[in-house]
């Protein structure tokens, strides 16, 4: 299956792109952020939380078709 | 019909108001942290909408830097209170509603009895402590907080707390390493970001007053300003994280919301104090327009902005001093420096406005080595 994954905010520099596809099999979520983090170590110093299809979901869920998948960091600037 | 109404004559003609909405406007009271980039727009479309009454939060003072994105300020506002200049502004945008102001920080000693004077409570704060602070005052009192942040080209906005919808937290559990998202002072913002995030914030103020029933609760709005990319994620209530919350209430005001977010204790000084200090390097923090210059205390001048870059150039055998025009960007100076693995680090407090008014006492005890 195809993944979209678009990166938000400082996640967007950390891997110098706002938007990839990835080729996967189905996979839960924490194994989908495992290979993120082995493509781009910097990844693994900062913090976000994971859409997919819009939706915020947890680490357990499991990933089995063609999705969005959205990494999002907080911001604090105001 | 009267100058009230000839005032909001152009929202009440609109169905979703009408004279009843506009009375309910006029009955809310509303409380917006930080009166910065985000909190501009609100206040000024909050003010002009007519809510009764406006608490505005904000202990820090007009710098120039402010002003490209701060749009309620002018140069006559540089220096004061950015609380009490919003109030001027806002007074004479709109006599007829109340402003009260708090110009101090808020802390865990003074949020929950702020926030109970309020309905709804507006988050355009500037860090991760405050905005975990406010979230966590709103699940105890019981407050729908109107959420909005920015980084560089972006930002967010939602409503958490707001009829049993999720909080911040169960958004965000866990604040970021602290130090590992730069802010707006670091690493830059542009004026219409805030200014498109806090309109955003302050429309849904006014829905929620209305009870019009498109509220961005349970939902997280993200936009990019250069790709003008926008999108809806949504978010769910996590029970465990919102009691968690509410286990806290009893000793609420005794958290250490800095140190939840591992920020460091920053060492303030007084001019004084730096004045009588041995071996030191002193660091002016400002850009290099910014006056009066402190030619006795011999500093160098690296602006914030350039700190992490040129932390290299900064000498690790003496005390580091820092000092801004009024302490609040030295004191993310000492943050930064602190996360650099300088141990001997403090700024001064009020900055080169104190130490330019002391200046003539102090000069006779500095000591050369």
């Amino acid at each position: 299956m195809q993944l979209t994954i678009k990166y938000f905010g400082l996640l967007a520099e950390v891997t110098a792109t706002t938007e990839e596809l990835l080729e996967t099999e189905t996979c839960s979520v924490f194994e989908l952020v495992k290979t993120l983090k082995n493509q781009y170590p910097k990844l693994g110093d900062t913090n976000f939380k994971i859409a997919v299809d819009q939706q915020l979901i947890d680490l357990n869920y499991i990933i089995e078709t063609n999705a969005e998948i959205a990494l999002l960091p907080p911001f604090a600037g105001g | 019909m009267n100058s009230l109404h000839s005032r909001y004559q152009r929202q009440i003609i609109l169905p979703e108001i009408g004279l009843s909405g506009q009375e309910k406007l006029s009955a809310s009271k509303v409380l917006v942290i930080g009166a910065g980039g985000l909190g501009c727009p609100i206040l000024q479309y909050l003010t002009a909408a007519g809510i009764g009454t406006i608490g505005i939060v904000d202990f820090d003072i007009v710098d120039t830097s402010n002003l490209h994105r701060q749009i309620l300020y002018g140069t006559s506002s540089l220096g004061k209170n950015k609380a009490v200049a919003a109030k001027e502004r806002l007074i004479d945008l709109n006599p007829e509603i109340t402003i009260t102001t708090y110009t101090e920080r808020l802390t865990t000693k003074n949020a929950i009895s702020i926030f109970l004077e309020y309905d709804i409570i507006v988050d355009g704060t500037d860090n991760f402590s405050t905005r975990y602070l406010i979230n966590d005052a709103c699940v105890i009192t019981k407050k729908p907080l109107v959420y909005g942040a920015i980084f560089k080209f972006e930002g967010q906005v939602s409503v958490f707390n707001y009829q049993n919808g999720p909080s911040y937290r169960c958004l965000f559990p866990e604040p970021p390493k602290a130090g590992s998202v730069p802010s707006c002072a670091e690493i830059g913002v542009l004026g219409v970001l805030p200014g498109i995030i806090g309109s955003m914030q302050a429309n849904e103020v006014l829905k929620i007053i209305l009870g019009l029933d498109t509220i961005l609760s349970g939902k997280l709005f993200t936009y990019d300003c250069l790709t003008t990319r926008s999108s809806n994620f949504g978010i769910n209530r996590v029970e465990t994280e919102i009691s968690k919350v509410l286990e806290t209430s009893s000793h609420f005001k005794t958290i250490d919301y800095d140190l939840f977010c591992g920020i460091q204790k920053i060492t303030e000084i007084t001019p004084k104090e730096a004045f009588l200090i041995k071996n030191v390097q002193f660091i002016d923090v400002r850009d290099p327009h910014e006056q009066p210059k402190i030619d006795s205390l011999h500093p160098i001048y690296i602006p914030l902005g350039k700190l992490k870059e040129k932390v290299n150039t900064i000498t690790k055998e003496k005390e580091i001093i820092l000092f801004c025009q009024s302490g609040i960007r030295s004191k993310k100076a000492v943050e930064i420096l602190l996360q650099e693995g300088f141990k001997n680090v403090s700024h001064i407090q009020g900055g080169a406005v104190a130490l330019h008014e002391n200046i003539s006492n102090l000069t006779g005890l500095l000591k050369y080595d």
